[in-house]
């Protein structure tokens, strides 16, 4: 069960440490678990694993599409590989390789895909990844997530770590807003409705699902009732959950850090189109654009993705 | 090596190479070329240096084997046929729906196979990977690599040998089966692969060059290999495409013929009637 943070103003830990403290500790109860890193341990704080547990970390230097080979390698002998660069370098630039040598040959591969979207701040365009939902969500029984604070980050490695099969899981490296209270637990392939309410139903992931509650406050108001979903696992997506909390309402907006097409927002209308859900429904995200520099505060706005922007978004569907 | 290992060995590559022909014909299609240059190696690795138990094919101590060139997988499933790996006939179920001998190797489905391998590049990394994860075990078991020359196009080949040879992995050979020829023409037109020796010797492989197509000079370079503590290991066949049938050794284009006329079928069956009586002679040879 989860609860919710008290105080959703305060940051958690970096999300970077959050994954690499989990990982140690769960290498303190299973050798198996290793870390392979692709020359990004100093932007990940995977060094720590290096200083702590040598044996257990594995540099593979600039070269994704070997270190995923490397990791598919070594699940296919029974070690538990988690594999970390920027979320670009996994999505698009190694995707065969995920593909084929992992997911098709059956083997695991846990992915920290880390800086997605907007977070990527001073890297800019060419490490901003608007589509790697999208492309992960493609591979056959592979499970997609979207942390949405540090508390959900260290359940989702620690989950992951006991899940054979592809498992990408996309998050900042630095400290975002919580949501939940420490102690929370989660459950695989099941949203937490984070906010009940009558009118519209937004459904978000990751470090939007903050802003997303922000907004439902201001729209309260407003005097407009906005329930708020936390679809933290993208797949496999709570498809129960989206039905039953679609109904009565007078429109569904989703909101994501990541592109429309393939994103969250596909999946939630998919779901809501094969069952003849027919209600005012809008995908908030990235629409036909590449990533630019800037810090991730600057871009958000840039991006339209920001608390205001979701409740112009809603207030237009209700119009 | 006596004469009668080495007869022994040739005879399993004559099984292997008639194997390959005759499942190939049945199926009217195949990748030939490439599956015939690596006979001698399967042979080689499945007649004496290659730790396996047919009855228990993921036996712990076992070494292990990557066909990177996935699309040979023929001839990987023919030494294990020979071997026992399965029954001899399911050979012919090359390629059928739902078979477990699908044109390349998975994991998932044949008995023996390790590493599922199609996507060129590939099966040098995860070669790499259970390589590093035996290591760690403290296996003594060692993981043989093959690779296609033309496979050597692409990038990943070059980030796998990278990362073997900065982690000095005395546990792994690389075979590099240079045959000279790829899908479009010969590697020297497609994309000139200058030479291998000084290549992988620059990226810190202690390196042997040797006749492919010869199991006692395989055999040899093999054991020599596995002398060399403390440094990546790579050997290069030298091999023909197509090799030990002259009709497919000439053959314009060899790399996954048809045999959908008569004349190529015909072809086809005088090779498998010749490799049949040169298989007949070395039994009597080492009987």
């Amino acid at each position: 069960m989860f609860k919710l943070a008290e105080d959703r103003s305060a940051t958690g830990a970096d999300l970077r440490n959050v994954v690499m403290e989990t990982l140690q500790s769960l290498i303190a109860e299973n050798d198996k678990v290793v870390m392979l890193e692709a020359d990004l341990g100093g932007a990940s704080n995977s060094l720590k694993i290096k200083a702590s547990n040598p044996d257990n970390f594995i540099e593979c230097g600039i070269s994704e599409a070997n270190m995923m080979g490397v990791a598919a390698g070594m699940s296919s002998e029974g070690y538990i590989p988690f594999v970390h660069t920027f979320a670009p370098f996994i999505a698009r630039r190694a995707f065969d390789q995920v593909f084929l040598s992992g997911a098709y040959a059956h083997n695991t591969i846990n992915m920290y895909g880390s800086d997605p979207g907007f977070s990527v701040a001073a890297n800019g365009g060419t490490h901003t990844s608007f589509e790697d939902v999208a492309i992960m969500r493609t591979i056959p029984h592979a499970r997609v997530f979207d942390a949405a604070d540090a508390v959900q980050m260290a359940w989702i490695v620690k989950t992951c770590a006991g899940l054979p099969g592809i498992n990408y899981f996309r998050g900042d490296r630095k400290a975002i807003r919580n949501v939940y209270a420490e102690g929370s637990e989660f459950e695989l392939g099941k949203g937490n409705v984070l906010r009940e309410g009558s009118d519209v139903l937004i459904i978000s992931a990751g470090r939007l699902v903050s802003d997303a509650l922000d907004a439902a406050e201001n729209l309260e108001k407003q005097g407009i009732s906005a329930e708020v979903i936390d679809m933290f696992c993208i797949k496999p997506l709570d498809e129960e959950l989206v039905l039953s909390e679609a109904k009565g309402k007078k429109a569904i907006v989703t909101f994501e850090n990541h592109g429309v097409i393939g994103g969250l927002g596909d999946a939630v209308a998919s779901v809501l189109a094969e069952n003849a859900v027919a209600v005012p429904f809008k995908r908030h995200g990235i629409v036909e654009q590449f990533g630019q520099v800037g810090t991730a505060d600057w871009l958000q706005k840039e991006f339209k993705l920001t608390a205001s922007d979701l409740e112009e978004t809603v207030k237009g569907l209700l119009a | 090596m006596e004469e009668k290992e080495q007869k022994e060995l040739e005879l399993l590559a004559a099984k292997v190479r008639r194997d390959v022909v005759e499942m190939l014909l049945h199926r009217g299609y195949g990748h030939l070329g490439g599956s015939l240059s690596i006979v001698e190696v399967m042979a080689v690795l499945y007649g004496k240096q290659l730790k396996h138990d047919p009855k228990n094919p993921k036996w712990e101590d076992r070494d292990r084997l990557v066909l990177s060139k996935g699309h040979a997988g023929p001839a990987w499933y023919s030494v294990l046929a020979e071997r026992g790996f399965f029954d001899r006939d399911m050979l012919f179920t090359l390629n059928d729906g739902g078979t477990n001998l699908p044109s390349h190797p998975d994991r998932t489905k044949t008995p023996g196979v390790d590493m599922t391998t199609g996507s060129l590049g590939q099966g040098c990394s995860t070669a790499a990977g259970i390589a590093t994860a035996l290591a760690k075990k403290g296996s003594d078991a060692y993981t043989y690599l093959i690779v296609g020359d033309g496979e050597l196009n692409e990038g990943q080949c070059w980030e796998a040998f990278q990362y073997i040879a900065n982690y000095k992995m005395d546990n792994l050979i690389v075979f590099i089966d240079d045959n000279k020829r790829q899908l479009d023409g010969w590697t020297k037109d497609i994309m000139n692969p200058f030479d291998y020796v000084a290549k992988m010797q620059s990226f810190g492989f202690y390196t042997q060059k040797v006749n492919g197509q010869d199991v006692v000079a395989v055999d040899a370079a093999i054991t020599e290999a596995k002398q060399h503590k403390g440094e990546a290991l790579c050997i290069i066949l030298d091999t023909v495409k197509g090799a030990g049938v002259k009709a497919f050794e000439e053959m314009e284009s060899n790399h996954a013929p048809k045999f959908n006329t008569p004349e190529l079928k015909k072809t086809a069956q005088d090779a498998v009637d010749a490799l049949n009586e040169q298989v007949k002679k070395l039994e009597e040879e080492v009987a």
